[in-house]
């Protein structure tokens, strides 16, 4: 048997220690000079950025066909349910009535006393009384409905897109009650029967899901405006609010505008050119 | 007598507890199946990550991809192979169904098979399946 010595434990120690140390610093050397590639998550290339959305609405310029062509235009192609479409019973037998209170929309032409509330003068210009107003999300600063949302369905994106993540939407509906637009809408029932045609470039919504205007996000990232303005004939634009020197920020310095309930301190981002 | 007992109360037992080997004795199993590779993913033969890490871990990697593109607007992946997709399920040419064109194949056959049930079409479309 070989008898241990206090010396030759030490030595077989050091060396045990220098060892030990030295792994880690190879690992590191090996990773710099030929470890992976990471993957990486980018935008595309010609996504359209702002610091904060936002958009104008030129309220001269929208005529009811062209209000209709608006929210047409954003309904087909977010596939939102028409509960006025015939049902092809064949392919959806055992469809129960519709419940037009439960109706869905994302963008829609309201009379100014309902979209304007506390506007309402006793003496009003007669045009407003039949002006199409075009309401939707107004994509709020201080959002009431992500401070409601328990499950960060609902956030405030960094360049001031309120969206939702249908995902982790558990349709509580909190964030019904605290818009104070009534933009939301919840699906009380399976959209697809109401859908004339899916498009599918855009997913449809489930059964229990809130759903609400997106400001296209889906197409800002492809560089593309959104469905409304394309369709709008110039009265819809959007652009950064940030942004001095961006084309809603210089018609808001030409023009007198108002916003929807500016008083609950919400500060919305759309903007009625009046 | 006590013994005898004893011995029959342990073959039933084990022939018991035996018992699912038994039944797939029995009964025929059927073969996990095997992916297939179809159109433009036969060609290119090189996926976001490797094969056996995508067979392991598609769903988290989805699920990272959902958060970058609704939450932080990425909507581009370079793999770290170098090569980039579009992180979508199923628009455009190169998100998932863009190059596994049968979601029969290449979605449903693995996840019947282990009786797993994803939500992603009840909302997501199939853009083949619209007529």
């Amino acid at each position: 048997m070989m008898e241990k010595s206090r010396r030759s434990f030490l030595k077989v120690a050091g060396i045990a220690a220098i060892g030990l140390g030295a792994a880690p610093a190879m690992n590191f050397a090996a990773l710099d000079s030929n470890g992976p590639a990471l993957p990486v998550k980018k935008k595309n290339e010609n996504a359209l950025h702002a610091k904060r959305w936002g958009m104008v609405i030129h309220i001269d310029k929208v005529t009811d066909k062209i209000a209709k062509k608006i929210s047409n235009a954003c309904h087909i192609q977010h596939n939102v349910p028409d509960f006025t479409h015939e049902v092809d019973t064949q392919k959806f037998p055992d469809i129960r009535p519709v419940n037009p209170d439960q109706e869905i929309k994302w963008l829609w032409k309201e009379k100014f006393h309902y979209a304007f509330p506390d506007k309402g003068d006793e003496f009003l210009a007669e045009k407003f009384e039949h002006l199409p107003f075009m309401v939707l999300c107004n994509h709020c600063k201080d959002a009431p409905c992500v401070q409601a949302c328990p499950t960060q369905a609902t956030f405030s994106r960094e360049d001031g897109i309120v969206l939702m993540d249908f995902h982790r939407c558990i349709g509580c509906r909190f964030c019904m009650a605290a818009c104070p637009y009534g933009s939301r809408s919840f699906n009380f029932r399976d959209p697809r029967p109401f859908i004339a045609q899916i498009d599918p470039d855009f997913p449809v919504r489930s059964k229990g899901v809130v759903e609400k205007c997106n400001l296209c996000a889906e197409r800002l990232a492809k560089g593309e405006l959104p469905h409304c303005v394309e369709a709008s004939e110039g009265a819809l634009v959007v652009g950064d609010l940030e942004d001095p020197e961006s084309e809603v920020r210089k018609l808001l310095k030409e023009h007198y505008s108002i916003r929807r309930k500016q008083s609950l301190g919400t500060e919305p981002s759309v903007y009625y050119i009046v | 007598m006590t013994n005898k007992w004893i011995v029959t109360g342990l073959a039933v037992f084990v022939l018991a507890v035996l018992s699912p080997f038994w039944f797939n004795m029995v009964t025929t199993t059927q073969a996990a199946p095997e992916p297939e590779l179809l159109g433009p993913a036969k060609e290119a033969r090189k996926c976001v990550l490797d094969k056996y890490e995508m067979r392991a871990n598609h769903m988290s990697l989805l699920d990272e991809w959902r958060d970058a593109v609704v939450r932080d607007a990425d909507r581009i992946y370079v793999a770290a192979n170098g090569k980039s997709f579009h992180m979508s399920l199923s628009t455009g040419e190169n998100s998932c169904l863009g190059c596994h064109e049968d979601k029969e194949k290449f979605c449903d056959s693995c996840h019947t098979y282990t009786s797993v049930n994803p939500y992603c079409w009840e909302c997501h479309t199939n853009p083949k399946e619209i007529e």
